[in-house]
């Protein structure tokens, strides 16, 4: 598939990190926004598993976001010459989302009971959610534009830069999606383990043992 | 709702006069904050983007000095308690909180403008204050509302003197950029140009913004 896409003119091959850091970073925004909207459906049906759902869409996104960030600095020292370029809008906002959402596992894990967590973690995921495309719209507004953007690069040149790009996309996005599938599974399982194992011992009582995890992270 | 709003901002006020805790740390901090930033930087004034920076820089911080003590005697002495037995509507509490907040960071530039003009400002404020004042307002109108809503998520949590800043910060980079930005061409050395009105329209969708993301979501808080 990058052999398809013809090789850029101007930037040479390094370009081909266009196909890894967009659909990256667009899956990463969908992701923390996702994780806002699953927050609200917390908020509004009180049912845990969307709170969990809300974590690991989030979880994800933050990881997604590290790999935004490298994969970036290194398309910005290939084509501007510099690791770091502060006149660059989306660079910079996308270290804020990240610096404010780097804020959401401490957050969590510093609240001990499990359901006052799930509810402040809540406000937070919807307050940074709706954060995210304001702090776009402020930071595009203060500089100018020298971020090549996702559409005109797609849409200006040849069709195979289109195709690939959309490959590449719906591929990140697919992976996203199965990670978060995967670590809920997980989630899942360990809590059948905990209960089946609970059961062996002879200790029905449900509540005991819940709040105890090793992982201060929310458990079914 | 007006009642309560207001019987819950007399407390408030009243609490803070009578302690005096954090208006004037605040403002002692704005003030050794310009001291630093004349050591730091070396340089005896400041002017243009430079000053508009130092200010900013300065009220944000004393902003989370006050952010930080918001919620603490509510939460230490029963106050949320009393507040939640009390059957009145809980985004009394948000205004009230938002408000005063208001009225900390408004007392507090009263000294911390005039201090920075005496102490840093190369440029005469006189002829800017007008426009200066507003871009005062539309930024601490936004602070008072991301402080109460962060106050609010931090007062919970173990390390709540460390979660106000780490949520604070990256959620105020708008109003600060905004707030530079619109106080940046007050503050030139040539004499004030006009008032940058796109940024100033910035300050008041954030403040428009995030109060209804505060008002949407305040009451979840305060559920115990």
């Amino acid at each position: 598939m990058l052999t398809y896409a013809p090789v850029d003119a101007d930037q040479g091959v390094i370009q081909k990190i266009f196909y890894v850091h967009v659909p990256m970073a667009i899956v990463a925004l969908g992701g923390f926004i996702a994780g806002g909207v699953m927050a609200i459906m917390y908020l509004r049906t009180r049912d845990r598993r969307w709170d969990i759902r809300s974590y690991v869409t989030i979880h994800l996104s933050i990881v997604l976001a590290v790999g935004v960030l490298i994969t970036g600095s290194i398309w910005a020292r290939a084509s501007w010459g510099h690791w770091w370029v502060w006149d660059e809008p989306m660079l910079v906002v996308f270290l804020i989302v990240f610096l404010l959402y780097a804020t959401y596992q401490p957050l969590r894990f510093s609240i001990e009971d499990p359901e006052k967590q799930a509810r402040y973690a809540s406000v937070f995921a919807i307050t940074a959610g709706a954060f995210v495309p304001l702090c776009f719209g402020a930071v595009r507004m203060a500089e100018q534009v020298t971020h090549p953007q996702a559409a005109t690069m797609t849409t200006s040149g040849p069709g195979s830069v289109t195709v690939t790009f959309l490959v590449a996309l719906s591929a990140m996005t697919l992976l996203f999606i199965t990670l978060c599938k995967y670590e809920m599974a997980s989630k899942n399982v360990t809590a059948t383990v905990r209960r089946l194992r609970r059961r062996l011992a002879g200790d029905d009582d449900d509540d005991q043992l819940s709040a105890t995890g090793r992982s201060a992270a929310p458990q079914l | 709702m007006r009642a309560t709003v207001a019987a819950l901002l007399r407390k408030e006020l009243a609490l803070e006069l009578r302690t005096r805790e954090s208006v004037p740390a605040m403002v002692l901090f704005t003030v050794t904050t310009y001291v630093i930033f004349h050591f730091g930087l070396d340089r005896n004034s400041v002017e243009g983007d430079l000053a508009a920076g130092v200010l900013w820089v300065t009220l944000l911080f004393a902003a989370i000095l006050g952010i930080n003590r918001l919620f603490v005697a509510d939460h230490e002495q029963g106050g949320f308690d009393g507040f939640l037995l009390a059957p009145v509507d809980r985004t009394a509490m948000l205004v009230a909180k938002a408000v005063a907040l208001l009225a900390f960071l408004c007392l507090v530039e009263l000294v911390a403008v005039p201090a920075f003009a005496l102490l840093l400002l190369g440029p005469s404020l006189g002829q800017a204050l007008p426009e200066l004042l507003v871009v005062l307002l539309a930024a601490d109108v936004g602070i008072a509302v991301v402080g109460t809503l962060v106050a609010a998520l931090a007062i919970q949590t173990r390390a709540r003197d460390l979660m106000v800043p780490l949520l604070a910060l990256p959620l105020l980079v708008p109003v600060v950029l905004g707030a530079s930005q619109a106080t940046s061409p007050l503050l030139e050395q040539r004499g004030a140009a006009a008032l940058p009105g796109d940024w100033l329209s910035l300050l008041a969708l954030y403040d428009l913004l995030f109060a209804l993301i505060a008002y949407a979501v305040f009451d979840f808080l305060l559920e115990d």
